[in-house]
């Protein structure tokens, strides 16, 4: 299981390969979040951060068969089409390979302390954001 | 007891700082209490962390609610929702 908070951009293509090694694993489903249309500058809380997607991956590996898995997110000034979040997760079947992935994103969106800055302001939160993370429960 | 505070994203510029330590007076004993404690200070405080405003806290870099507890030595934190992903 691979956490990495990072400036410096990803390769997914070598991230994703990376989870196939294991001969057992039969699916890897993944998300990339991408910076649409306005720059930004993405905050975050060091130390929290990492212990907060930390615990959301753990709680993925006990709802599901989660094999292996890989959360890298990037912070600081970030352009239109630069990528900001790969969510991988390597499991024997697809089921719980695309389960897994959506809730580590719906949980990272509401439990990481990450913060979003556009040249107009602050990000908002969104109440749908918080509706997709309370459907796990 | 003396506690670490830390403020992030908008709540850091509106307070004008990233962090203090803070002695609490006694009876300052939950995240609640000090968050009381700091709207105390008034102006930018009393404003950024009035009630009704959406304000998440951590302690010990773990989400917290409001009747948490907070011992000497804590790292409290108070900051926006968050907006990553």
């Amino acid at each position: 299981m691979k956490v990495s908070v990072q400036t410096q951009d990803f390769d997914a293509g070598a991230e994703l390969r990376a989870l196939q090694r294991d001969p057992k694993v039969g699916a890897v489903a993944s998300f990339i979040g991408v910076v649409r249309e306005v720059a930004m500058t993405l905050e975050h809380y060091p130390g929290m951060t990492e212990k907060a997607l930390r615990r959301i991956v753990d709680d993925a590996a006990a709802r599901w068969q989660v094999m292996d898995c890989t959360v890298v997110h990037r912070t600081g000034a970030l352009e239109p089409t630069d990528q900001i979040v790969l969510v991988a997760v390597a499991s024997a079947h697809r089921g719980d390979a695309f389960a897994a992935c959506e809730f580590i994103m719906d949980y990272l969106k509401t439990q990481a302390p990450f913060w979003k800055k556009e040249a107009a302001g602050w990000v908002e939160a969104r109440a749908s954001d918080d509706q997709a993370a309370e459907r796990w429960k | 007891m003396k506690v670490k505070v830390l403020y992030f994203a908008s709540l850091r510029e509106q307070l004008g700082t990233d962090h203090e330590e803070i002695e609490l007076p006694a009876g300052v004993a939950t995240v609640a209490a000090l968050k009381s404690h700091l709207r105390g200070r008034g102006g930018a405080w009393q404003r950024a962390l009035a009630d009704g405003k959406l304000v998440r806290m951590a302690v010990n870099q773990d989400m917290a609610q409001p009747a948490d507890a907070i011992q000497a030595g804590d790292e409290v934190a108070f900051f926006p929702p968050v907006t990553g992903g």
